[in-house]
């Protein structure tokens, strides 16, 4: 593998209709009977397990990844573009099609970089019903992630479907709290959009009273399974340098035994006031990954509990102008997401619409290891480890 | 044609429903000759029905199983229980047209379903549905279990290699080896049954396991070498899990990995066939472990019994291989795909040494086995 990767890239494209920029990445094997061993598969952007429009395209020795390029886009929708012509508040309804599984910490990211911008005061009820509401999400997410992992791994959608159960309670919490389920646009800056109603409160006891049983469901199907472990212990490595490197962030840099975490690096809202941990792993694998996430979500239950019991009576929301108009001057706001740092850079021009609207995405800083991490795996890891990455399109692309 | 009326009474009419059948017509006035060609084509469509009256129900059976272990319904629209789900599907798939991609093999393209399928169909010849009452009791059934059993491999690589997809080729590959893996430590453990029965015959194999339950291959071992059976047994059912492409060994569709392998460019009642060739071949491969394994047709209560009841015999191996499937449902819903150097690994590794270790075994206790007295 080490040889064919040594040699230098050569004039002609191996896959000339691909167009050049696709295909032609250094290390690609290129001797010309070299080439002629070599199949060059396009996974994706219709594939059943690129979660989304994602397209792979590999360099494959038989069965062997030799190299892969990423390649996205074919999700944008210009959020960056529409959030400069959209007014604050209105802009609050793109970060929700962003992370479409959490939507919640992409409004929370914006809502926080809004009020660096204005310097507004959040009340204290308004944090905690952001942590509720965030924790609950950063759970529905990582129980996709899992889910569809499995599927990735090969089962036939039994973790899936049991993840998919506690999501919708989940869903029907936000149901509750914000009016709707998918894209809720709850967290706005200065609060929260709507006080939650008792029945919220009821219902996520009852979901934080069975959600550690349900846990252990997915374990007794995946942890503890042998073929699972032997499809994911070892696979995709990701060296904490590379990781950092790439600036990877979220439950993929922990597992690869970075433990940073923003609500601990750099806290923010009230996360210092609970009792919790960071879960690191060591190994960088699949598996790690996998852990990782799994340990993430008992710690957010943890949360969670802390936040339900004490929730203070109070407002809801600051004090705010009908217009928002920041004064000129720029932000950055960064909030640890489901799947990594979200970050939000907004420029105030004085006007009611931000001069510059960027995002950090983390799937997409995250995505940006693959085509490395895939190299000298089989073409059934490569799809584990993209399972493992835990992309959502809507946010690479935004 | 007079020959071909005394070579098919030689064995097939010998026992059980054959005989009084024969007479019956021969004394009705019916030449012997038309007899014996209708009795086997008679028999090969009631075969083909049951086949696919099976498959359906198969079908049925394990979306409710998986749906059940998901917590979800199932079918439940069409007909009570959603029993009629399957059919509509089958008119639906009927009614798709037949797609076929340029740039594609068409001789190889249109020979992959039929080489798929034939095979699969033609394992339910032997298959002793009770006392005589099979399409070919042939003496060298195992052996044609065999052979047919490796050549749906020739299909799926046609299939793969004709389809000019590269998803296809892969699945194809893979396809090629996996069953030259498995074909040995499976059909190694073919020979475990045969060695306890002294005999090649389906039906001399399920008489030999007549008479109370503890007669059954997986069970009568147990006073020589207790786990000898039961081994045989599992190593059978990962072997035929593999022959029938079914998780976790089901590299050459690989949904995740390779979109549908090597049926990708298969649309309509092309890629339906595969799915009766899959279907059909579970279910063969199920009711074949019930007839070597699991005393076939025999109520396992003693021979007084199967023969106060002996129209239901048929029923009793269906609900055997109805069994048998469920534990495949059960695995599919419950193990992940095996990586495909691994599955080669587990079968060169693992499997070939016990399948081995059996046979030894086997072959040095199976006079005594066969010596030990039992009840009948």
């Amino acid at each position: 593998m080490t040889d064919l990767l040594a040699r230098p890239a050569s004039q002609s494209n191996p896959d000339a209709d691909l167009g050049d920029s696709l295909t032609a990445s250094p290390g690609m094997a290129t001797a010309s009977e070299e080439r002629d061993t070599l199949i060059t598969l396009n996974m994706g952007p219709q594939h059943p397990s690129t979660h989304g429009v994602f397209r792979l395209i590999m360099q494959l020795q038989g069965e062997t990844v030799v190299a892969s390029t990423p390649v996205m886009g074919y999700l944008h929708r210009s959020s960056e573009k529409l959030g400069e012509v959209r007014t604050y508040v209105q802009g609050t309804v793109l970060t929700d099609r962003m992370d479409y599984l959490s939507p919640i910490t992409t409004n929370w990211a914006y809502a926080m970089a809004i009020e660096r911008l204005a310097g507004l005061e959040v009340p204290e009820r308004a944090e905690f019903l952001r942590v509720l509401t965030g924790e609950l999400s950063r759970i529905s997410s990582h129980l996709v992630a899992i889910g569809t992992f499995g599927q990735d791994v090969g089962m036939y959608g039994t973790p899936l479907l049991w993840a998919l159960r506690e999501r919708e309670m989940i869903l029907d919490m936000l149901a509750l709290v914000a009016g709707v389920r998918m894209n809720p646009s709850y967290v706005r800056y200065g609060g929260v959009a709507r006080d939650a109603p008792p029945e919220f409160f009821r219902k996520l006891q009852e979901f934080l009273d069975i959600f550690s049983s349900k846990i252990d469901e997915y374990e007794s199907v995946l942890t503890t399974n042998e073929i699972f472990r032997n499809r994911t212990v070892g696979i995709g490595l990701l060296p904490p340098e590379i990781a950092k490197a790439y600036s990877v962030t979220g439950p993929i840099l922990r597992a690869s035994g970075v433990p940073y975490d923003v609500r601990l690096a750099e806290p923010y809202s009230i996360y210092n006031r609970f009792d919790w941990e960071v879960p690191v792993r060591y190994n960088g694998d699949c598996f790690d990954r996998y852990l990782v996430r799994i340990a993430e979500m008992r710690q957010s239950a943890r949360i969670l509990q802390q936040a339900l019991d004490g929730i203070p009576e109070g407002d809801i929301r600051a004090k705010l102008p009908k217009v928002l108009k920041p004064p000129k001057g720029e932000a950055y706001a960064r909030i640890e997401g489901p799947k990594g740092e979200i970050g939000f850079y907004l420029v105030s021009d004085g006007t009611v619409n931000p001069y510059r609207y960027n995002v950090r995405p983390p799937s997409f800083v995250n995505l940006t290891c693959l085509g490395q991490v895939a190299i000298g795996h089989k073409l059934a890891d490569a799809v584990v480890i993209l399972g493992s990455f835990d992309i959502v399109m809507g946010e690479v692309d935004r | 044609m007079e020959w071909l009326g005394t070579f098919w009474q030689s064995r097939d009419f010998e026992v059980g429903l054959g005989q009084p059948i024969y007479a019956a017509l021969t004394g009705a006035g019916v030449p012997g000759w038309l007899v014996s060609i209708l009795y086997p084509v008679v028999g090969a469509a009631t075969i083909l029905g049951i086949i696919t009256v099976s498959v359906m129900m198969a079908l049925w059976l394990e979306r409710k199983g998986l749906a059940r272990m998901q917590d979800r319904y199932g079918p439940n629209r069409v007909g009570p229980f959603g029993l009629g789900q399957s059919p509509a599907d089958v008119v639906k798939l009927l009614s798709k047209e037949v797609i076929t991609p340029r740039g594609v093999d068409r001789l190889l393209h249109y020979l992959g379903p039929i080489l798929v399928l034939s095979p699969s169909l033609l394992m339910w010849a032997v298959v002793p549905w009770g006392p005589g009452l099979q399409v070919a009791d042939l003496n060298v059934a195992v052996l044609y279990l065999v052979a047919f059993g490796s050549i749906p491999v020739l299909g799926i690589t046609l299939a793969g290699w004709g389809s000019n997809n590269k998803y296809s080729l892969l699945g194809g590959m893979r396809a090629v080896v996996q069953y030259v893996s498995y074909e040995v430590p499976a059909a190694l453990t073919l020979v475990i049954p045969v060695l306890l029965a002294g005999t090649l015959s389906l039906q001399g194999i399920v008489s030999a396991q007549s008479g109370p339950f503890w007669n059954w291959f997986i069970f009568k071992p147990i006073i020589v070498f207790p786990v000898l059976g039961i081994a045989a047994f599992v190593l059978y059912l990962i072997g035929g899990l593999a022959e029938a492409n079914r998780t976790p060994f089901d590299h050459v569709e690989a949904d995740s990995e390779l979109v549908a392998g090597f049926q990708t460019e298969y649309a309509g009642m092309q890629w339906a066939l595969f799915m009766l060739a899959e279907y059909g071949n579970s279910i063969a491969i199920s009711l074949l472990g019930s007839t070597l394994f699991l005393g076939g047709y025999h109520t396992g209560l003693g021979d007084w019994f199967d023969d106060l009841i002996w129209p239901l015999l048929p029923g009793v191996l269906a609900t055997k291989a109805a069994v048998i499937f469920a534990i495949f449902v059960w695995i599919r819903g419950s193990l992940p795909r095996f990586r495909y150097d691994q599955l080669m690994g587990f079968a060169w590794k693992r499997m070939l040494p016990a399948a081995l270790f059996l046979i030894s075994v086997t072959a040095v206790l199976a006079p005594w086995i066969r010596s030990v007295p039992v009840a009948r």
